[in-house]
């Protein structure tokens, strides 16, 4: 490791300003306001601003719908992290083999990623829906009765299919680009052992694409977790029954909409603290584990 | 070239006079063709006069508005006038230092206001203890009931003949059904609003303690009488049989395209949705009428509730702005203008001489069922049961009727313990809305 040392003692410090003061102001400033908010309780003007110390944290404890989205949350993240890392993983496969026709193919699988996810909620909405769906209208042919409305693993379903649908194509970019890494040489070499396609996929691409994977299923969580707000609130805004309130959206309902400032600002210090895990979990265990 | 020098000598005149002009803030919450209607009411009121602008800024959804304004106050740069709908009223009211009474602005500013003008099934939900009006009522309307005449008339119904009472609907609603005219016999947008606290309203049950909650801020529900739940079984059996379809939701969003492509022949929803309801209806007649009623119960029907928003002036702005709301606030209740705003939306007027001015210029007699709204609310004089409900956090009271009611539909709970549910996690969200705001 090679070191820069510096004879004039505030020289760094200058040099690093800038970059501190925006964390400081962008992130430090108001996670500490978050913190100290969780703390009290206020009506929605500020008039009056008791301090309650845990009461807020107490009352989320208790609270059986905050453990509900505790376990929404979860399985949510871990659908929409293996279908879209499964999808993707399965195209980026079919891509790797094609010699001519995969620029184009490529493109086409990458064009969802332009859609803004609320977009690409209210697409699967209307496909879904109940009344209009075209979707819903197949199913029923079927003999299904799809009511996302009613059926909280109907809405599930939704909100896993549109959050994941988007993420496929982020996901199938870096796979193709960790595919094409992959020497041809060592599977060249495995087929003349005599091992098949299957074989060579599960002893030699799989376990070489094994960074791509890991680095990919954190982006993949942290994105069902923080980024599929806009998904929810357009398909299920949360329903029935809060069987789609991932944490984020219940941040949103009590802080925007039931103005109950100091839970909504505690369940985000909760927030704050899964970040930080899982931030942790990339850097101490993940990376060091996978072989670059 | 000389007269692009003298259309911008005439911009720059313009620009001048309008800074010459104080300025009002008005952040609504009306999208679409309301908003284009709210918004022309302000252009019309700019050109009546020279002294003052109301500038109408649109903020979203209700609850984003109100979210706005509270951040807005928060930050000292709220706007003079700020919509809030009706649930919005009880924190909206706890906020004494942050709102600037209605009946008090209007007696500071001198400008004449006489209370007794305004409807009363209107008023009595925006006043306080005393009587006084806090906020300007604006757009307020009350569910009633739209009906497909030539879905009625092939199933051998009178076309001409709504259904009044609830069994009369369930016989109704069998016979279409039965006889293939329509696949579905009734949806109903805002569960919550139409079928839980109206429903009360119309049989005369209490929704709270203490009047429906005007009395005190620690108030209980009481949702789960033995009326509303034997409405909430109903609904859940008609929905089994298939009489009826829910429409999701807050307001409902997919009972209008059920109603629209003739799948359901029955409708329930607000005044407002009236515009929407002759637009959608090209292929088909619409019959209107008002809510139904269960025969049986003693005092149904009383009157309907409204729904809506309304004005709230916001402290902390300098007094000229006050004097130009209170300006406004007339000019808005005038006659004409309510006339303006009232026929083509299906909002009702607020004025006892607006419903007059409406009724002597032939707008009822050519528009059928127009007047079915303001007929509903006026039918008896409120009693503490039917004069409107008002709640601490009773937007988040709102969510939990329609959790509970989708529990119930969804099969994991009955209608007693769906509605007991409503009741015992509304009365947490009041007791913290209590707390917070002592």
């Amino acid at each position: 490791m090679k070191r820069t040392l510096f004879r004039n003692q505030f020289l760094p410090w200058f040099l690093l300003a800038p970059q501190l003061a925006v964390t400081a102001v962008f992130f430090l400033w108001p996670a500490g306001q978050a913190v100290w908010q969780s703390f009290l309780r206020q009506d929605a003007f500020g008039f009056s601003v008791t301090f309650v110390a845990l009461e807020n944290y107490a009352a989320l404890y208790a609270d059986p719908f905050y453990r509900n989205s505790l376990q929404v949350t979860l399985v949510f993240a871990l659908l929409v992290t293996t279908l879209s890392l499964g999808v993707a993983l399965v195209l980026a496969v079919a891509v790797d083999r094609m010699l001519r026709s995969a620029p184009a193919y490529t493109t086409l699988i990458v064009w969802p990623y332009a859609v803004a996810p609320a977009i690409a909620g209210i697409l699967w909405w209307f496909m879904f829906n109940p009344t209009i769906g075209i979707l819903a209208y197949v199913l029923k042919q079927w003999g299904y009765n799809w009511n996302h409305q009613l059926n909280a693993g109907n809405a599930m379903t939704l909100v896993v299919i549109a959050a994941a649908w988007k993420q496929v194509s982020y996901n199938f970019l870096f796979f193709v680009a960790g595919l094409q890494s992959i020497p041809a040489s060592l599977r060249e070499a495995a087929a003349i052992d005599g091992a098949g396609p299957v074989k060579r996929f599960f002893t030699i691409t799989l376990p070489l694409l094994a960074p791509t994977t890991f680095f990919l299923m954190v982006v993949n969580v942290v994105y069902a977790m923080f980024d599929t707000f806009p998904v929810i609130d357009a398909t299920t805004e949360g329903g029935p029954v809060q069987a789609t309130t991932i944490l984020v959206y219940k941040v949103y309902m009590d802080g925007f909409v039931g103005l109950n400032l100091g839970s909504s600002a505690a369940q985000s210090v909760v927030l704050m603290g899964i970040v930080i895990f899982l931030t942790v979990m990339q850097f101490r265990y993940v990376e060091r584990r996978v072989n670059y | 070239m000389y007269r692009l020098l003298l259309s911008t000598a005439a911009l720059a005149m313009l620009g001048n006079a309008a800074t010459a002009q104080t300025e009002i803030q008005w952040w609504h919450a009306m999208g679409g063709e309301l908003g284009a209607r709210l918004e022309g009411i302000a252009t019309e009121f700019n050109a009546s006069q020279s002294e003052f602008r109301v500038v109408p800024s649109f903020k979203g959804t209700y609850p984003e508005t109100l979210t706005a304004a509270i951040a807005a106050f928060r930050a000292r740069e709220q706007p003079a006038i700020v919509q809030v709908f009706e649930v919005g009223t009880g924190t909206m009211m706890a906020a004494k230092g942050a709102v600037y009474p209605v009946f008090q602005l209007m007696a500071d500013m001198g400008e004449p206001f006489d209370q007794n003008a305004f409807l009363p099934a209107v008023v009595g939900y925006y006043t306080d203890a005393d009587g006084n009006m806090l906020s300007m009522p604006f757009n307020s309307s009350t569910p009633i009931v739209y009906y497909n005449r030539d879905v009625f008339a092939k199933a051998g119904l009178d076309r001409d003949t709504p259904p009044k009472t609830w069994e009369e609907l369930e016989a109704f609603s069998r016979q279409i059904m039965s006889s293939g005219a329509a696949p579905c016999g009734f949806t109903s947008g805002w569960i919550s609003w139409v079928q839980t606290e109206n429903f009360s309203a119309w049989h005369n049950q209490p929704i709270g303690t203490n009047e429906n909650g005007f009395g005190a801020i620690d108030s209980q529900l009481t949702f789960n009488g033995p009326v509303q739940v034997r409405h909430w079984e109903n609904l859940k059996r008609w929905q089994d049989e298939g009489l009826f379809q829910y429409g999701g939701p807050v307001g409902g969003n997919d009972a209008p395209p059920k109603f629209y492509a003739q799948e359901c022949a029955i409708y329930m929803n607000s005044s407002a949705s009236r515009a929407g309801v002759v637009a959608n209806s090209k292929d088909f007649e619409v019959g209107y009428g008002m809510l139904p009623y269960y025969a049986d119960v003693a005092g149904a029907p009383q009157n309907s509730i409204i729904g809506g928003a309304t004005l709230w002036v916001l402290q902390g702005r300098p007094e000229a702005e006050y004097r130009g709301v209170a300006k406004f606030f007339s000019y808005l209740s005038s006659p004409e203008v309510q006339a303006s705003w009232s026929e083509p939306t299906g909002y009702l007027p607020i004025t006892q001489a607006a419903y007059e001015y409406s009724q002597s210029n032939g707008f009822y007699a050519a528009n059928p069922g127009a007047e079915i709204p303001i007929k509903q609310i006026t039918l008896n004089p409120p009693t503490d049961n039917s004069k409107g409900l008002r709640f601490g956090n009773y937007v988040q009271i709102r969510t939990v009727i329609d959790e509970e009611f989708q529990a119930l539909l969804g099969g994991s709970k009955t209608a007693q313990q769906a509605l007991d549910a409503v009741v015992a996690r509304g009365n947490a969200l009041i007791a913290e809305f209590a707390a917070a705001n002592r």
